[in-house]
């Protein structure tokens, strides 16, 4: 049975998305990364050109960055040339401005680069969340059966962001680490290969033992996030069930719990804390080593002359630019990975299978009568597991048909089949004997009205939630139908009257809020008519006035009623009487009553006495 | 944010303090790192230098790195010890000062904003604590020490480095103005992306009923565009951040060497060049330290806010008093059980101005079921909160067996009572977990217990359908379960408890009329002798009541049986009518 008010509870409390959404992703993997990323390219590849420009540019303003060094070491041998003498301060000056130049324009690329790929990632970012709102309109319903709200929320949201941090940081922090990493290892090739090969092995260490750090940090830092999940879901649950857990003295169990948690937690978070604290100081050493190791190597071959200072000075910076980017590689692969597992995420649901495809269908019912015919009809949310087997009936223009039954019996589905949100698997509904599969969705819901048992209002104003969508609609409209319902007073009453917004803090009662669903029901205007009567508690002159504007809705409207008053139930020309999903008895109240049958039993029920 | 600092140890204390001094350590360390470079860089200048003398400066230079990277480690250790071991004690202190509460407490908090304390902020703490300490106290020691090495060494020189560090506040400060506004927009407006698909999703079949996909999608559109064009905004800004920082690194280097040469240059004898020369190098190095130090702090400034806001949240919730005090007695003498009075009872909200309920006088003696209807926002459910005690009473008193409810301890009152509220609770674990669930005081819970108050609650048919029965799992917010059948969990839970009273709050609404009576009368015939209070909106779920309680604004405005009420209460008979037919009414 599709529960649909569920679902927008169960968004709350997915501990992952909730306040721990945060830390979700890290740590995360992909099922498959290649497949993912391959995903993720193709997906940007309308910005491809200006990526490449930018990657272009992080590349060559990286090689200036690089340059710098090696012209930096030219200025020193010239200053440690005129250490005895004089300097050639006209060389030193050109080289000066030269490099200052150098790094001007370095600027101005690295900018421009930053700029680009900023540009591109919010188009990319945008059009992914586009796409994602739009696939929730072209999925079938089916798919939010298994599907929590909060799982998709969290697509649009953390998975998108993800995605976009990436794009933005990851990307140009890969592509210059990885030219400074190249390019530092050429020059220091370049520049004296004994050299380069003691600074490689002496920053070899810090690969090593960053690798060993990575793989032991990332355990805890899964675990981490593991404990802050479970300890965030305990949380809500007492709070959420705070007064049960008072009444019942449950505080104590609570408390026991909590602390265990709390104690696994404390204990990976330092421990992951404090690892991935040690890489900063490590990659330090590692270039102070580094850089004595490069001294003592360069300062033996400046001694026996066979190079210059200032190849040392440059072997210095190199040193530094090439321990550098290290660490930001560690980073841009772990980022990488739960960037994979957020396309993955996003990704499969735009592949998920949408609504068929009805452009082709020519048939158009403009103004039903309202005969409506189920003929035999079958149907199973599971397809293996039929409810409904063959049921047939039929509902005759201005009829008022009456859908009974125990909680759960499975009301909705009719509903469901009617709109065509699910597709019958045989038989057929048809409508002023039109077959309703022969129709577009579009045209069948223009057939209907519909007012269900959740209201369900946005936020916006009064005058917006009852035109909804409907073009063309004037204010006198919307006030007579507010009158029609009988809550353009109250609405007068507001400060703002119609422009009132309605929020989380709304000042309408939950009878209200159905009243204004009737009004938009009624704004609507179709020739049929389904409506959900409202179990929730509502006092007892808005039930009158719900039932009194619910009536009107009727008047002159094949109606089909999902019903839990008496009164509804006993002037229906139809009653069908479903039970565990199927129907199982129809026809009027005495004919029912006579059967003294299941309708007979519930109807009863309720004037007997608890004895 | 200092004020949390009163929640460390006297161990936390002792470790900081102790970092202080290995920070100190390791800056020391640090800046004589550079001494040695300059001996280095002189030495491999000075003709006839031999490798053993440059190993010489070299091992020292590196012992002098290795203590410091050990110094880090120590003051790396401290840090996440300090930050985890705060936010774990933080974390239960909350977590118990929030079960201490009142509903009065929890509502001024509201659940949403409670859990973000519990959470999310105090993780935004530790976080602030592990790095942005550990920054806080080594930037400033660093920046001045640092400082104070290079001040003497030639006036161009230290004028240049505050050039760059103005140059990098400069930028900074640029950054900061016009991107932490947009940044504090940038919330509300994800916010706003995010309620507008929540209301496509919630309201899936209202929008594909009245063919509005495009409507919302033209709105989806509207916010997406808004958020996009933020985030363009202050990621452009941000962009700068990275080049302008490398710049200015590089410049400053540029700069250092340039004056140098032309100091160098100007300076006639060689040795004071040789001096000149390795300062210059030595120089370049502090310079970049000052200037790291600088970004440091910062950086630390844009975090701090955050992380403030976050403790002083949390502080709120600890600084909260609990308003619901203990009483001291266990039990009562008085004989009969079960017994409810109420004198006088009336309540307002705090800082609300009008009173909730007036006056309310009853009494419900041992075994008698007292109901209680009215329309929505009557002050029923307020009415019997008075019970366990999630309110107090503004004025009058509440009376079980006798005795004031703020005279027995907590723990006694609510053994007295099974509670089931309106929404159904439950926690993950599995069906017996949640039937069994709390301490009554009495000896664990048999099985038998659990299985008899299942089938009085009408819950056995489901659950047996189960594959593991009674060990079914029960997911968080028991969302594998339907509304009827949590309903019916909950009550077999109150059942379980074998208390003195019941208390219904609205809790059969979830239940169609057939099981709701039949509910009812099992009740009625296993738990003979428990006093019941029930509200409820149904008639059909309280005409059998000893004694029907009507209540209207807070007051009551009739009380007795069903049929006496039909007769006299003009409340009763339209809440009646509004239900049932004329002749269903004679009827029954």
């Amino acid at each position: 049975m599709p529960k649909h008010h569920e679902h927008s509870s169960q968004a709350h409390r997915q501990p992952h998305h909730g306040p721990g959404g945060m830390h979700r992703g890290a740590g995360e993997k992909a099922e498959n990364f290649g497949q993912a990323m391959r995903q993720l390219a193709a997906y940007c590849r309308r910005y491809l050109p200006a990526i490449i420009i930018a990657v272009l540019l992080a590349v060559t303003g990286t090689i200036f960055n690089l340059i710098g060094p090696d012209k930096l070491a030219d200025m020193t041998n010239l200053i440690t040339e005129g250490l005895t003498g004089s300097i050639d301060l006209d060389a030193v000056i050109s080289i000066a401005v030269f490099l200052a130049i150098l790094y001007g324009a370095g600027l101005i690329f690295n900018y421009v680069q930053g700029f680009i790929m900023a540009t591109v990632t919010q188009k990319i970012t945008r059009s992914l969340r586009s796409d994602i709102s739009a696939k929730i309109n072209v999925l079938p319903l089916k798919y939010f059966d298994s599907n929590s709200y909060g799982n998709i929320l969290s697509r649009v949201t953390n998975d998108v962001d993800t995605i976009g941090m990436t794009l933005n940081q990851s990307l140009g922090m890969l592509v210059t680490s990885v030219t400074m990493f190249i390019g530092a290892l050429v020059m220091m090739f370049y520049t004296n290969w004994i050299m380069a090969l003691a600074g490689i092995a002496s920053t070899l260490i810090g690969f090593v033992l960053m690798t060993v750090i990575i793989s032991h940090s990332q355990k805890y830092f899964l675990q981490q996030q593991n404990e802050l999940g479970t300890i965030n879901g305990h949380i809500e649950e007492i709070y959420s069930g705070h007064d049960v857990v008072k009444a019942y003295n449950g505080e104590q169990a609570a408390i026991k719990t909590f602390d265990e948690i709390n104690g696994r937690l404390y204990n990976c978070a330092w421990k992951s804390q404090f690892l991935s604290g040690m890489m900063m100081p490590i990659m330090g050493f590692i270039g102070n080593f580094g850089y004595v190791v490069v001294c003592i190597v360069g300062a033996a071959m400046a001694i026996n002359g066979t190079i210059e200072f200032g190849d040392i000075v440059a072997f210095m910076i190199y040193i530094r630019l090439f321990t550098q980017p290290l660490s930001q590689l560690a980073q841009a692969a772990t980022t990488m990975q739960s960037t994979a597992a957020a396309s993955e995420r996003v990704f499969n649901f735009l592949s998920e299978t949408e609504l068929a495809d009805e452009s082709e269908k020519q048939t158009r019912l403009d103004h039903a009568q309202g005969h409506v015919e189920f003929d035999h009809i079958r149907f199973g949310y599971d397809p293996q597991r039929p409810i409904i087997k063959d049921f047939s009936a039929e509902a005759l223009p201005g009829q008022k048909i009456a859908i009974v039954g125990p909680t759960g019996a499975g009301k909705t589905t009719l509903v469901n089949l009617l709109m065509r949100f699910y597709e019958l698997d045989a038989g057929e509904i048809r409508i002023d004997g039109v077959p309703t599969s022969r129709l577009t969705r579009e045209n069948v819901h223009d057939l209907f009205c519909m007012v269900l048992q959740d209201t369900w209002l946005f936020e916006g104003t009064i005058k917006e939630n009852v035109i909804y969508c409907k073009e063309d609609v004037s204010d006198q409209q919307v006030i007579e139908a507010c009158q029609a319902v009988g809550i353009h007073h109250f609405i007068q009453t507001l400060p703002e009257g119609y422009n009132t917004i309605l929020n989380d803090h709304a000042n309408l009662s939950a009878g209200q809020k159905q009243l204004l669903t009737i009004a938009r029901a009624m704004i609507e205007n179709a020739p049929m008519l389904i409506l959900d009567e409202a179990t929730s508690s509502v006092d007892t002159r808005t039930e009158i006035q719900i039932q009194q504007a619910m009536d009107k809705l009727t008047v002159g409207r094949t109606s089909f009623i999902i019903a839990h008053r008496l009164s509804t139930i006993k002037n229906a020309d139809l009653i069908l009487v479903m039970r565990d999903g199927d129907i199982v008895e129809s026809g009027t109240h005495q004919q029912l009553l006579q059967q003294n049958g299941f309708y007979a039993e519930l109807y009863n029920s309720q004037f007997e006495q608890a004895s | 944010m200092l004020k949390m600092l009163q929640y460390l140890r006297r161990q936390e204390w002792l470790m900081i303090c102790c970092s202080l001094i290995f920070i100190v350590g390791q800056i020391w360390l640090e800046l004589r790192i550079p001494d040695y470079m300059s001996e280095i860089t002189t030495l491999v200048q000075t003709p006839g230098s031999t490798i053993a003398e440059i190993i010489g400066e070299g091992v020292p230079m590196l012992l002098c790195a290795l203590g410091s990277l050990i110094s880090a480690f120590v003051v790396g250790f401290f840090a996440a010890k300090i930050a985890a071991g705060l936010a774990q004690r933080l974390r239960s202190q909350v977590f118990n000062q929030v079960l201490s509460f009142s509903m009065e407490e929890i509502a001024g908090f509201s659940t949403a904003s409670l859990i973000t304390r519990s959470t999310n902020d105090i993780t935004q703490v530790q976080m602030f604590i592990a790095i942005g300490m550990q920054a806080l106290l080594r930037a400033p020691i660093m920046a001045v020490w640092a400082v104070c090495k290079i001040a003497g060494k030639g006036w161009e020189w230290t004028a240049a480095t505050g050039c760059a560090v103005a140059v990098l506040m400069v930028m900074l400060t640029v950054i900061i103005i016009f991107a932490m506004p947009k940044f504090r927009i940038m919330q509300r407006l994800t916010d706003n992306l995010n309620r507008i698909t929540r209301e496509n999703l919630t309201g899936i079949r209202v929008v594909r009923a009245y063919n509005a996909e495009a409507y919302q999608e033209e709105k989806f559109a509207r916010a997406n565009d808004e958020l996009t064009n933020t985030n363009l905004f202050t990621s452009r800004i941000m962009a700068i951040m990275h080049p302008g920082m490398t710049v200015i690194m590089s410049g400053l280097t540029l700069a250092i060497y340039w004056i140098g040469a032309i100091l160098i240059n100007n300076t006639a004898a060689v040795a004071d060049k040789l001096t000149l020369f390795s300062n210059m190098v030595v120089f370049s190095s502090y310079a970049v330290q000052v200037i790291m130090s600088f970004m440091m702090l910062t950086i630390i400034f844009i975090i701090l806010p955050r992380a403030s806001v976050s403790a002083r949240r949390i502080l709120e919730v600890l600084e909260t008093p609990a308003k619901i005090i203990d009483g001291e007695k266990n039990e009562s003498e008085l004989y009969e059980r079960g017994e409810i009075e109420f004198r006088h009872v009336s309540f307002k909200y705090p800082d609300a101005a009008e009173y909730v309920l007036h006056d309310i006088n009853f009494t419900a003696h041992h075994g008698e079921t007292v109901a209680f209807i009215g329309s929505t926002g009557s002050g029923k459910s307020t009415l019997v909160n008075l019970v366990p005690r999630f309110y107090d009473a503004t004025e009058g008193e509440v009376l079980i067996d006798g005795i004031n409810v703020k005279e027995y301890t907590q723990w006694a009152l609510h053994n007295k009572i099974g509670y089931v509220p309106q929404k159904a609770v439950m926690f993950s674990g599995t069906i017996a977990s949640n039937v069994a669930y709390g301490d009554n005081g009495r000896a664990e819970t048999s099985d038998e217990d659990i299985i008899k108050a299942v089938e009085i609650a009408q819950a056995a048919e489901f659950v047996n359908k189960k594959a593991e029965q009674y060990e079914a799992p029960v997911a968080q917010g028991g969302s594998n379960l339907s509304g009827g059948q949590k309903q019916r969990l909950s009550i077999a839970r109150a059942i379980c408890r074998q208390p003195e009273i019941y208390i219904f709050d609205d809790s059969f609404s979830a239940l169609d009329y057939k099981t709701d009576r039949i509910l009812r009368s099992t009740l009625k015939k296993e738990t003979a002798g428990v006093t019941t209070l029930i509200v409820a909106q149904r008639i059909g779920t309280i005409k059998d009541a000893d004694q029907i309680i009507v209540i209207d604004k807070g007051c009551v405005v009739g009380q007795g049986t069903h049929q006496q009420l039909l007769q006299s209460c003009d409340v009763y008979r339209e809440i009646a009518e509004s239900q049932l037919s004329k002749e269903e009414l004679e009827h029954a």
